[in-house]
């Protein structure tokens, strides 16, 4: 009890419940409720039902930015600062709001070029270089090292700190543990293997990892849910509320009057930056926001979502800080260590542990995700490159597949295991504990390529070497090397004199630059160099081919969902040759999917392996490669089955000249092309009733001249014989004469008739209307044609059961057609005993008027027949010398006064003609409306 | 003995005209009012020759041709058609179907005889 | 297409927002020594305005998670 807290006096045997084999089973039992998790969101995604498509769980995966440095560490800061810890949450927040524009363009690059990881992004933005590749790597490695060292040693020492509960018993400065009694080993190989698990799944890391997501997320709950426990109980257990903790603090004299020290708005502008940068180009941050994205989309909720929960884990901050500081007064205490030590002090040990576990995932998340980004970098920039090379000279084994898994898988272990051993080496050495910041800069190294090259065509792989270069090499000398001086790794003299005394070369007052903290120091420095550099190198030449493709892709990436670049290309390959080179990597059954798939889905045409591979293909080889081994690596294997012309830059310019002016008129040319569809259309329909009408006419006409032509043919025939034969008797000569005269009247009907027809069907025909009584009409038709029945010997019958009959129409069309009809009943009438019969009836609202004969009757085929042009009907022998055309003009002239002309007949009971017309007097119809129907 | 030549035609004035040139001839002459008819009349009475309208009820002026040509008994029978619809398409038609000559409407009446005379003595 | 570039348009408006009520000399003002309700002004001006920025966010994204 000798470092036991002084006003909670307890039984140090009664109350050590949380012994080390208990607090060993809970971290083990965690982990592996992290396992069931990642086990059970990989089989939903293997059944389709995606957990990590929630833009919640995006979100919430995004969170992995709140480390152990976050969760611990916060609570530091702010005892030593203030409000010191908000602009690394409030950098973010703001950043935020332009994701839609920065991060959205990063997601849909990385998709559409398979893009793994922020090294491929760099290496391939800038004409796919493995130089880039490697470079970014290292300064990754290098720069993020030591963050996983620090999250397995707070996993290690909030470990030692719990298990000597109640006591609060801060871990010694030397680890004195052997390795193999050392927790933080076993967790960190526990971690190894879930990530080897998890995260090499698939070969393609451009696959997401579900269940690696699904458990981040998991963890991001966690640890706010344990951190928020905490802060209620500080808050309102010990105190009451956050305006008595205040209070006491207040009077206690540990509430500095002025939040944020005086000079320090550089520091709260650079830290604010320097996180703004890091949210999205950490490793892990760009594994989760950038490679594990599963929809655009998931970005509108999580740039409000993702700066909440950094609001939420930040609420209870400055309480616990500054109840931390009032309970422990006087005790050496570290502030880091307040939201574990805090629950201890008050025996609360289930509180303890939960806190213990927050604290624990916040670690072990960050470690997960930053590992299995580092490896990909490791595997595909550094190691790739170097096989590729050995290649060269010596060919590898067939299946290359599961070699690529174990460099993965072994990166992994490589990159855990170097992080522990950093653990081991710098122990409480200040290059640990200020590792976050330092992290941070490293990584803002990026942002100069990774932003430029996203909105300027002008950068160059010179420039991005240039830039990461000079950045990277200003961090280390005013971040790094100061950092291992204050660890006492290095002779202090150089920090404080400067390199051989030369003062302006202080490390940390660059040329004079003095009055910053070290980091916005170090940014300050290495962000001017590394975009001077950036800039001046990209500007010693013009992007070559390559560099200007790329550009093209990234810059423009948001105009045109499909790459337009395909069109980059020139050379010659077969489509086997690929298939054989991506089921190298990809192994035989996923490349031969993959084909299958793009042949069928993208292409629409058949997979056909024997022909030749065209520059989409091409490009979608090399893009599959890309999201296994790297884009650089892609690009050397493609080329290596490929023969491939290259492209100036001039031919590549022009390309893209054409390929955006095409851009610019292809929505004009769309809506043209969907005009002119239209109207074609409309022609072709016009067509087809043009074709149909001239048919029609063309019909017309030929029955016309067949009809003329007849007449004519006996007229002329007779006449030549009467003049060639002047022998030939009178009364012959007579008949012969007698046939001229009626053939040529028949010709003069026929041609009035036709007129006629064509005058009403052309709408130019002249109608009155007036009132017209049918009983006069049908008694003067009597009078006219009933003599032709007499001469024909046949009788003629009428009943007219109305005084008068009034409709509306023309008297003289009337009788027209009265006239045609008691003629035809005439021609067709029985010859002996002919007979016709007229009828006037009056019927609701209308006249009928039918005539009646006894002749043969019209064949039930043949009565629409004989209202058809020139179709009259011909059942008996004596030719009626007809027209043809005397029943269609009855129906036009009928119907257009509203009536209608129909024939009814049974074969051999001669056949009824009759037609209706309203009556004018009735009301029911009155003339205006028929004058409508006409139009 | 004289020769036998068939008129078949629906148009009353017309068999008057054309009968009575062919009498005037010295051909032996008759009449048929439609297709049907005549394809009897040409079976039942065996004519050298016969003038064939193409538009006729029951059965038109190419049916009776196509039929008297696919009988090998009537392969003698000269057929000339005489038809109102004069196109280029029609002419042709009869006489791949095998007519021997085709005469439009209105004809000259000098050479309808003339034609029907050569057909009659040399066979073209 | 015209609604995403609005929305476009009021996220630049409020990360302006944001800049000068966090990033200007504006910061001062509420950086005082005395407490409101209990609190730091500084404390409860950060976390209101922190607030805003999110609320504002959540407004502007609103109904767009499909």
């Amino acid at each position: 009890m000798n470092e036991g807290i002084g006003h909670c006096p307890i039984d140090a045997r009664l109350q050590h419940m949380l012994s080390e084999p208990l607090v060993i089973t809970v971290s083990f039992l965690y982990l592996g409720l992290l396992f069931a998790i990642a086990y059970w969101a990989d089989r939903r995604a293997d059944s389709g039902r995606s957990v990590i498509a929630n833009p919640t769980v995006y979100a919430l995966s995004l969170a992995v930015y709140c480390t152990a440095w976050t969760y611990y560490g916060s609570v530091g800061r702010a005892a030593a600062t203030g409000i010191g810890f908000l602009p690394i949450y409030l950098g973010p927040t703001l950043a935020a709001t332009l994701w839609v524009f920065l991060l959205r363009k990063m997601v849909r690059i990385s998709k559409s070029q398979r893009i793994t990881s922020i090294a491929d992004f760099v290496s391939s933005r800038y004409g796919k270089s493995h130089l880039l590749g490697g470079l970014v790597t290292i300064i990754a490695v290098v720069g993020v090292l030591p963050y996983i060292a620090l999250q397995l040693k707070a996993i290690s020492s909030s470990f030692s700190i719990l298990i000597h509960y109640p006591e609060v018993m801060l871990p010694g400065s030397a680890i004195t543990l052997p390795v193999w009694q050392d927790t933080a080993f076993y967790i960190a190989l526990l971690l190894a293997a879930f990530t080897i698990l998890f995260g090499t799944r698939h070969l393609d890391a451009s696959e997401r990892h579900e269940g690696m997501v699904a458990a981040i997320a998991f963890e991001s709950i966690v640890k706010l849910m344990a951190l928020t426990a905490v802060g209620l109980f500080t808050t309102f257990w010990l105190y009451d509320g956050f305006g008595d903790v205040v209070y006491h603090a207040q009077q206690a004299g540990h509430l500095k009057t002025r939040l944020i020290p005086e000079g320090s708005a550089n520091t709260w502008f650079s830290f604010s930056l320097l996180s703004a940068l890091a949210v999205v180009l950490l490793p892990r941050q760009f594994q989760v926001a950038v490679v594990e994205n599963s929809g655009e989309n998931q970005l509108r909720r999580a740039i409000w979502l993702f700066p909440l929960y950094l609001l939420l884990i930040n609420l209870f901050v400055l309480p616990i800080a500054l109840a931390g500081q009032l309970q422990f007064a006087g005790i050496g205490v570290d502030a880091d260590t307040y939201v574990l030590t805090l629950p201890i002090a008050h025996q609360q040990q289930w509180l303890a542990l939960f806190s213990y576990l927050g604290g624990l995932s916040a670690a072990t998340g960050m470690v997960i995700v930053e590992t299995i980004a580092l490896s990909t970098m490791v595997c595909n920039d550094l190691v790739m490159p170097g096989l590729l090379r050995r290649w060269r000279y010596q060919a590898a084994s067939m299946d290359i597949s599961r070699t690529l898994l174990l460099i993965r898988r072994g990166a992994i272990f490589v990159v855990l295991m170097l992080g522990y051993s950093y653990f081991r080496l710098a122990g409480e050495a200040y290059a640990l504990v200020a590792i976050g910041l330092i992290s941070f800069t490293a990584v803002a190294q990026f942002a100069p390529v990774m932003i430029g090259g996203l909105y300027w065509r002008g950068g160059t792989r010179s420039g991005a070497l240039a830039a990461l270069s000079a950045g990277f090499l200003v961090w280390i000398y005013t971040l790094l090397l100061p950092s291992f001086a204050k660890s006492g790794w290095l002779a202090r003299d150089f920090l404080d004199l400067g390199p051989f005394g030369i003062t302006l070369l202080k490390p940390q007052a660059l040329f004079g630059l003095e009055g910053l903290d070290e980091i916005s120091h170090c940014l300050f420095w290495s962000l001017t160099f590394n975009i001077g550099a950036y800039l001046i190198v990209s500007s010693m030449r013009l992007p070559n081919a390559d560099e200007t493709t790329q550009a093209t892709r990234f810059v423009d990436a948001m105009k045109h969902s499909r790459p337009i670049a395909a069109s980059l290309w020139r050379g010659s390959a077969q489509v086997a040759d690929l298939i054989n080179l991506t089921a190298r990597f990809l192994g035989e059954d996923r490349a031969r999917e993959s084909f299958t798939d793009y042949f069928s889905n993208e292409r629409n045409l058949d997979d056909d392996a024997e022909l030749p591979a065209d520059a989409e293909t091409v490009e979608f080889a090399e893009t599959l490669l890309a999201g296994a081994i790297g884009s650089a690596s892609a690009r050397v294997m493609v080329a290596s089955v490929v023969q491939e012309e290259p492209l100036g830059l001039d031919e590549v310019m022009d390309i893209l000249d054409e390929a955006s002016q095409i851009r610019a008129y292809s929505y004009e040319l769309e809506k043209k092309s969907r005009e002119l569809e239209a109207a074609t259309a409309e022609l072709k329909a016009a067509n087809i009733k043009l074709l149909e009408l001239d048919h029609l006419k063309d019909d017309f006409m030929s029955s016309v001249t067949h009809e003329l032509r007849t007449p004519l043919t006996s007229i002329r025939a007779f006449s030549e014989i009467l003049r060639d034969d002047p022998k030939i008797d009178l009364a012959e000569r007579k008949r012969f004469l007698g046939i001229i005269v009626e053939e040529t009247e028949r010709l003069t009907r026929l041609v009035n008739q036709v007129l006629d027809l064509a005058k009403i069907e052309s709408g130019h025909a002249v109608w009155t209307s007036s009132e017209v009584d049918l009983v006069e009409v049908i008694r003067h038709a009597i009078d006219t044609s009933g003599q032709l029945i007499l001469d024909r010997g046949g009788k003629l019958h009428h009943r007219i059961a109305v005084e008068s009959a009034l409709v509306w129409a023309d008297r003289d069309r009337l009788m027209q057609v009265m006239l045609n009809l008691l003629s035809n009943a005439a021609k067709f009438m029985a010859k002996e005993a002919g007979r016709v019969d007229i009828e006037l009836r009056q019927e609701p609202a209308l006249y009928r008027v039918m005539v009646q004969d006894n002749g043969a009757g019209i064949p039930r085929e043949q009565q629409t027949i004989i209202f058809e042009k020139f179709r009259q009907g011909s059942t008996n022998s004596a030719h009626p010398m007809g027209t043809g055309l005397g029943l269609p003009i009855s129906r036009e002239i009928i119907e257009h006064f509203g009536g209608r002309l129909t024939v009814k007949s049974t074969p051999g009971k001669g056949a009824i003609f009759s037609f209706e017309l309203p009556c004018a007097t009735c009301g029911a119809a009155n003339p205006s409306e028929k004058t409508g129907q006409e139009a | 003995m004289a020769k036998k030549v068939l008129i078949v035609d629906d148009e009353l004035n017309i068999t008057i005209s054309v009968e009575f040139l062919m009498r005037r001839e010295g051909f032996d002459v008759s009449v048929a009012k439609d297709g049907e008819e005549g394809l009897s009349m040409i079976r039942s009475w065996m004519p050298d020759l016969v003038l064939l309208d193409v538009m006729m009820p029951k059965m038109d002026g190419f049916e009776v041709c196509r039929t008297v040509r696919a009988d090998a008994s009537l392969a003698d029978v000269r057929i000339v058609m005489l038809t109102a619809k004069g196109r280029e398409a029609e002419v042709e038609k009869g006489l791949s179907l095998g007519a021997d000559a085709y005469i439009p409407k209105p004809f000259s009446t000098s050479e309808l005889v003339s034609r029907v005379k050569s057909l009659l003595e040399t066979g073209t | 297409m015209r609604r995403s570039k609005l929305m476009r348009q009021r996220l630049v408006a409020v990360f302006l927002i944001g800049m000068l009520l966090l990033f200007s000399p504006l910061i001062a003002l509420p950086d005082q020594p005395q407490l409101l309700f209990g609190l730091p002004v500084l404390y409860l001006y950060l976390f209101g305005v922190w607030m805003l920025l999110i609320a504002a966010m959540a407004w502007v994204v609103r109904g767009g998670d499909e």
